[in-house]
């Protein structure tokens, strides 16, 4: 029973990882005014580049850092479309979306099917020695405490750095920030590269440490749900945070049932993830108050000087 | 003594419109200077000029004696050239020192304090840490000036400042700007309202059609000959008969009580209020304190809640559950405070914009569209209200606030609603025009239409109403007959004090 839970928890946090950098890329990217649907395909870009990368060098890190880059490399078409071209943000996103899926396949083609070592687990010495909590919290892999990390830190950044003001206040009137002098393409420029390499560094995630192997369609909607995830955690990370979290356990519980022989269609055991955040993220976000707080008004739309 | 700004020659050509014709202009340093003029007359296109906005094609801006190219507003602020728009630009997420810290250097603890210490010694209180949405847009506006104020401008630009504020708010705004220019502040005030730059302005430059017509002291003009000046013409106010009201109550609203789906709306408490045939009844207040959802319910927009007590009713039926439509094929007109998105479509030409509301009057058959009638409406409404635009055939979105407001007031008024429901009917509208518009709502009356009208102008509202009610957080006051009442009365009514004498009153029997 104790192992269950401790394979409970610490697979939660392992399997909501990829959702966290992901989500909370899109936080800022959104809190800036921009909607990037293109997540699934910068997840699937960033996996089948870390796997590739990582197969090829031996080297984990650099298949992070390479992921990162080509993700945030696919983020810049999505970035010149929307903001230099206008692009409707939606369509926009949509269409580099499935460019990426494309490319995924494509850097992964050598790949398919392969597995490879994940990433080894970071060792705390007697942190990770103590009896359960050194299983459940001490005894997993550095991205994965990066994520964490990420959680406080994005959530300081835009709560209480002038640089989150700066991209809130592009978010919520592109015009008024302009009128006192901010750059506001650069800054959504920024906001959406960040986007990207926080995606790829999901996907990468995905590859080299949850599921070692790689496969085409692997990221399996998991870019929706991020998209999800910022929209009815609030653009607030903590909120989002828990979100993931949900997620993860979901589809942890999902092999529990499975494993204690209750005949449940597959098909609906994997959907239950994906169902059950949605429903609780939305009882969660019903609030009108929190919404009008929180949501960038300007989000979604195009936006160019002396419009 | 050298000017501290001198504009010489200014041009600027849109391809429709000359906004801005030669223009030459002198400010001193330390004086309260006045840009006076009609809608259109390009006063916002001069002060964009100003503050970098957008270039001017021809002429020179000398600024403390140095020829400048102003081309962006952060090249004006580092000039010292400050400006309160007319439309905010503040942040309605962020709170007050968040709103500052990001036009001036600070940090938040530090500006909280400054904007506090500034407030005070301005006249503008306000609390540094409150949310802006959460503020009025009187408060509002106290931020913006606090914040060009930390930027130590020589110079600043007041659009159209007063519109947004009620009469006591105006006063104190006005003892703001005199301590401004005596710290040295030039400021430049751009208005139409005659009477206020009669009381702060030191000097006044009057614009007509994109050209300097006038230089003027104002103190030692009359309105009249002020508004003679600016318009070019003289102007009657509208005659105004006593009203031949029925006994009919056209719109009957009793003892209503309303909590608006709007988490940020007022909540409307007891609100009785009646309008006959043939009088014209005003309804008084700083805005927010209700006017906008009574208005969403009249209108049908938003529908009454069963739960709550009181009903609306028009010619002696109950239209609680009726929507805009149906109660527009009852006889009523409406026109809403938002002319673009909610009285017009932008996006769509004038003589779609007349059809959306008179497709019924003939310009539909079959359920098609009858483009021929719609663009003789349009037609009709442009020429009777004397709309400037390129023809039905402009997008609404294309013309000024004003011009677009006697466009909507003119669609509603020849559809000869039998009940005409009109918020803020001329704001934003100089002297020639509203007083058009009150002409011909006074006409509508005479007609035997009821006609109610949401107004922040009380000048407006003496001018053209028979009756008048007070509103105040969500209260109505009684009912005052206009002629009986003085604007001291509905000033403190305004501030609430209408609830305690009725409670006293109550309280005698």
């Amino acid at each position: 029973m104790l192992d269950s839970l401790v394979f409970l928890i610490a697979g939660t946090l392992a399997a909501a990882t990829p959702l966290l950098f992901a989500a909370l890329g899109e936080t800022v990217v959104e809190k800036a005014g921009v909607l990037n649907l293109s997540i699934e395909g910068m997840m699937a870009v960033g996996a089948a580049t870390a796997f590739t990368v990582a197969t090829l060098t031996g080297s984990h890190v650099s298949g992070f850092a390479i992921a990162a880059l080509a993700s945030a490399l696919l983020s810049t078409v999505f970035a010149i479309l929307v903001l230099f071209f206008l692009a409707n943000h939606v369509a926009a996103g949509l269409a580099v979306g499935i460019l990426g899926l494309g490319l995924s396949a494509l850097i992964g083609k050598n790949h398919e099917g392969q597995t490879i070592s994940p990433l080894s687990d970071l060792d705390m010495g007697w942190l990770s020695e103590l009896p359960l909590l050194g299983k459940i919290l001490f005894s997993h892999d550095p991205m994965l405490y990066l994520g964490i990390v990420m959680i406080f830190l994005v959530w300081w950044l835009l709560s209480h750095s002038k640089l989150g003001l700066i991209i809130r206040a592009v978010g919520e009137s592109p015009d008024a920030a302009s009128a006192i002098g901010y750059p506001v393409i650069l800054i959504r420029f920024l906001a959406i590269l960040f986007g990207g390499a926080m995606a790829g560094i999901g996907g990468a995630y995905l590859v080299l440490s949850y599921t070692p192997l790689w496969a085409e369609g692997l990221v399996a909607g998991r870019g929706w749900i991020v998209v999800a995830l910022v929209v009815f955690g609030m653009w607030r990370p903590l909120r989002i945070a828990l979100g993931a979290y949900l997620f993860g356990a979901v589809s942890l519980l999902e092999l529990f049932i499975q494993g204690m022989g209750f005949s449940i269609p597959s098909q609906l055991m994997s959907a239950m993830p994906y169902i059950v955040t949605i429903v609780i993220l939305v009882i969660m976000s019903r609030n009108p108050r929190l919404i009008q707080l929180n949501h960038p008004a300007s989000l979604g739309q195009s936006w160019h000087r002396n419009a | 003594m050298s000017a501290l700004l001198r504009l010489r020659g200014i041009t600027k050509v849109y391809p429709s419109v000359v906004a801005s014709d030669r223009i030459d202009l002198d400010i001193q340093p330390g004086e309260i200077h006045a840009i006076l003029g009609e809608n259109g007359a390009g006063k916002s296109t001069l002060m964009k000029l100003i503050y970098g906005v957008s270039q001017p094609d021809e002429g020179e801006i000398q600024w403390q004696g140095q020829t400048v190219h102003i081309r962006s507003p952060a090249q004006a602020r580092q000039l010292g050239i400050g400006m309160v728009f007319q439309h905010f630009s503040l942040f309605e997420s962020l709170t007050v020192a968040q709103n500052i810290s990001l036009a001036v250097k600070g940090s938040i603890r530090e500006l909280s304090a400054r904007v506090e210490e500034t407030g005070a010694r301005f006249g503008l209180p306000i609390k540094a840490d409150t949310v802006v949405h959460s503020l009025s847009v009187g408060e509002r506006q106290r931020v913006e000036i606090i914040r060009c104020i930390l930027q130590n401008p020589k110079l600043l630009i007041m659009d159209e400042p007063t519109s947004v504020l009620p009469p006591q708010g105006v006063q104190q705004l006005f003892e703001t700007l005199r301590r401004l220019r005596d710290e040295g502040c030039s400021i430049l005030y751009i208005s139409h309202k005659l009477e206020e730059i009669r009381q702060l302005c030191d000097k006044a430059t009057v614009l007509r059609a994109g050209r300097v017509v006038a230089s003027a002291d104002p103190a030692s003009h009359s309105n009249e000959s002020l508004a003679n000046l600016m318009i070019g013409r003289s102007i009657e106010p509208p005659p105004h008969a006593p009203a031949n009201a029925g006994d009919a109550k056209r719109l009957l609203i009793q003892s209503l009580d309303h909590v608006p789906t709007d988490p940020f709306g007022t909540v409307l408490k007891g609100i009785s209020l009646h309008v006959s045939p043939g009088e014209i009844v005003g309804i008084a207040g700083v805005s927010g304190n209700g006017q906008n959802e009574l208005m969403r319910l009249v209108s049908g927009e938003e529908l009454h809640s069963a739960h709550h007590a009181g009903e609306l009713s028009i010619d002696g039926t109950c239209v609680d559950r009726l929507g805009p439509l149906q109660r527009r094929t009852k006889g009523l007109g409406f026109v809403p405070e938002e002319r673009l998105g909610r009285g017009a479509v932008p996006e769509l030409s004038l003589s779609l914009n007349g059809l959306l509301t008179a497709y019924r009057h003939g310009l539909t058959r079959l359920g098609m569209i009858r483009f021929g009638a719609a663009r003789k409406f349009a037609r009709q409404c442009i020429s009777d209200h004397d709309v400037r635009c390129g023809g039905e055939q402009s997008l609404a979105g294309s013309l000024s606030g004003g011009n677009l407001q006697k466009f909507i007031v003119g669609r509603e008024i020849a559809l000869q609603p039998s009940l005409l429901v009109l918020s803020q009917p001329t704001w934003g509208l100089d002297v020639g025009a509203a007083s058009n518009i009150r002409r011909a709502l006074l006409q509508l009356r005479d007609s035997g239409a009821a006609v109610l009208v949401v107004s922040e102008e009380l000048e407006e509202l003496f001018e053209i109403s028979d009756r008048l009610y007070v509103m105040f957080d969500g209260h109505l006051s009684p009912s005052l007959t206009t002629r009986d009442t003085s604007t001291t009365q509905i000033g403190r009514w305004m501030s609430g004090e209408f609830l305690q004498e009725t409670i006293t009153g109550a309280s005698d029997h």
